[in-house]
């Protein structure tokens, strides 16, 4: 079976801080990876090099077998041209610790503006999808609502309605609900664990240790750079075997 | 109080003759004046921003040479004073007595005409002071759209959207509410800035009335009409400038503030109420 995502020796730095010292990690198709570690760990860029919002320096990295942002000839890489790398990009959901949503578009042309002018999906066609999806996340009616009118948990909801719009192969979720009032966490974190039922691969970066418990397949923990533990969320969350996880969890458990 | 004492003795001194002013006030030569002022503001303003904000796109390019060459544009137009870049366009036949269309280092003429016929005083005007404004505006665009949060590009990004289609679908819209006001002010400076083509004889406002008082020697009191108009214009643009802002703040607040005709018709509601 083809992996979803492969990375092989992922290095990146910013200016002279190198933030990922050699990540090598595999997310097959369906699989749910909840990936944990101190902040500086490396893990929210490490998610962002997914979808090229930040390039790596070295290594390679597959998104479905094929190669994010570049193209191999020979033994170089090549920068993809920026309308390739958007269509790369339009596969992969991405969902933000702030939301983004657009603010000057209410709820249902927030939904709709990526299908219609990137997919070239008809409009009455995007309508009924929107609906559907915000129906699914319990927001079908605030669809004229403006995202400065909703709350946070609200706007996130909606964020996660526009990412799958798309229809994506990935999900990737950067700390969705750290932004969040902590009584606003429970309905993003159900809409996400719905999602992992639907069988969404996903990628996600969280300090949510029950959410990792529970929908995820794999946890991954990271720390300055690199991949310091992986495997089964339950198995690493109470039987820890490095001692960087073991103080981690101790603080936040 | 000083206000009270200056309008106090100009209306005693007789020799403001505010009889003239009346006189002149809508003169049909004046009015004609006050429309080619309109015109001329609206077209070179229109012309400012539109090449202004392409500028601004073009200098936050990645590529090294399409925002190079709006840099070099920005700095020539904004170093050198409107009124020269007045004249140069106003004398320009003096350079290039042909101006043609076609392909350049003698390739064929598509389309060819004497530039004295081509560039009025009008044409050269819209130009010098549309040309002007575009690389002010260029620079009122930039800090527009520098003021957009990266969230945004990278939420419009990560949905597969590319740099142009974030740019006017997504950036330039959220832009807006920080390019209008400054806007507004450009427009209300224009209105005033285009009294220079006078200089290269457009029969706008200004040079309407001196065109008057180089006749009838009425100096004072036609540049009083003048300023009137002006006064007046620069007030209704004040007023639309108010609702251009009002527009562009949703999505931003919850709530709008109330317009001050809105303001007014509440204490009147609420007074009547209190009675």
């Amino acid at each position: 079976m083809e992996l979803m995502v492969k990375a092989e020796g992922v290095h990146k730095s910013f200016g002279r801080l190198e933030v990922l010292k050699g990540i090598t990690l595999e997310v097959k198709p369906g699989e749910v990876m909840c990936v944990l570690g101190p902040s500086g760990s490396g893990k929210s860029t490490f998610l962002r090099c997914i979808n090229h919002l930040e390039k790596i320096d070295a290594g390679r990295l597959y998104v479905d077998g094929e190669l994010v942002g570049y193209q191999q000839r020979g033994d170089k890489l090549y920068e993809l041209r920026e309308s390739e790398v958007a269509k790369e990009r339009a596969q992969i959901g991405m969902v933000f610790q702030r939301f983004n949503l657009f603010p000057h578009m209410n709820v249902l042309h927030n939904v709709i503006e990526a299908p219609t002018r990137v997919k070239g999906v008809r409009s009455e066609q995007a309508v009924r999808k929107a609906r559907e999806l915000l129906d699914r996340v319990g927001l079908a009616d605030k669809i004229d609502s403006y995202p400065a009118q909703l709350s946070g948990g609200q706007q996130q909801r909606v964020a996660i309605a526009r990412a799958l719009a798309m229809e994506p192969k990935l999900m990737l979720f950067d700390e969705p609900t750290s932004a969040l009032d902590p009584e606003l966490v429970g309905d993003v974190l159900d809409a996400m664990r719905q999602l992992a039922r639907d069988g969404m691969t996903m990628v996600v970066v969280t300090h949510e240790i029950g959410f990792a418990r529970e929908a995820g397949d794999t946890l991954v923990f990271m720390d300055e750079g690199v991949v310091v533990e992986q495997g089964e969320p339950r198995e690493v969350l109470s039987n820890p075997k490095h001692e960087r996880t073991q103080a981690f969890l101790s603080k936040v458990l | 109080m000083i206000a009270a004492a200056l309008i106090y003795s100009g209306a005693n001194n007789s020799r403001f003759q505010w009889g003239v002013v009346g006189d002149f006030l809508f003169d049909s030569r004046i009015l004609r004046g006050v429309r080619i002022t309109i015109e001329l503001t609206v077209i070179a303003m229109v012309i400012g921003i539109v090449f202004g904000v392409i500028l601004a796109v073009m200098r936050l390019s990645p590529n090294p040479l399409v925002s190079g060459a709006s840099w070099l544009y920005i700095w020539f137009f904004r170093g050198t004073p409107v009124l020269v870049q007045l004249l140069f366009w106003y004398y320009i036949s003096a350079l290039y007595p042909k101006l043609s269309i076609g392909i350049p280092f003698g390739g064929p003429v598509i389309a060819s005409a004497n530039a004295n016929d081509l560039i009025k005083p009008l044409t050269a005007a819209i130009l010098g002071l549309g040309l002007n404004e575009a690389a002010y505006m260029a620079e009122i665009a930039r800090a527009g759209i520098l003021s957009v949060d990266e969230g945004q590009t990278e939420a419009a990004q990560s949905l597969g959207m590319q740099r142009l289609q974030i740019m006017r679908r997504i950036v330039l819209p959220q832009a807006m509410r920080v390019i209008i006001p400054p806007t507004g002010n450009e427009t209300i400076s224009m209105l005033k800035t285009s009294a220079l083509a006078s200089v290269i004889t457009v029969t706008e406002l200004l040079y309407s009335a001196q065109l008057i008082y180089s006749v009838n020697y009425k100096t004072i009191q036609l540049l009083i009409v003048a300023s009137i108009w002006y006064l007046a214009m620069t007030t209704i643009l004040s007023i639309g400038q108010y609702y251009v802002e009002r527009h562009y703040a949703r999505g931003s607040s919850r709530d709008l503030p109330p317009t001050p005709l809105q303001k007014i018709r509440w204490a009147v509601l609420a007074r009547r109420e209190w009675n």
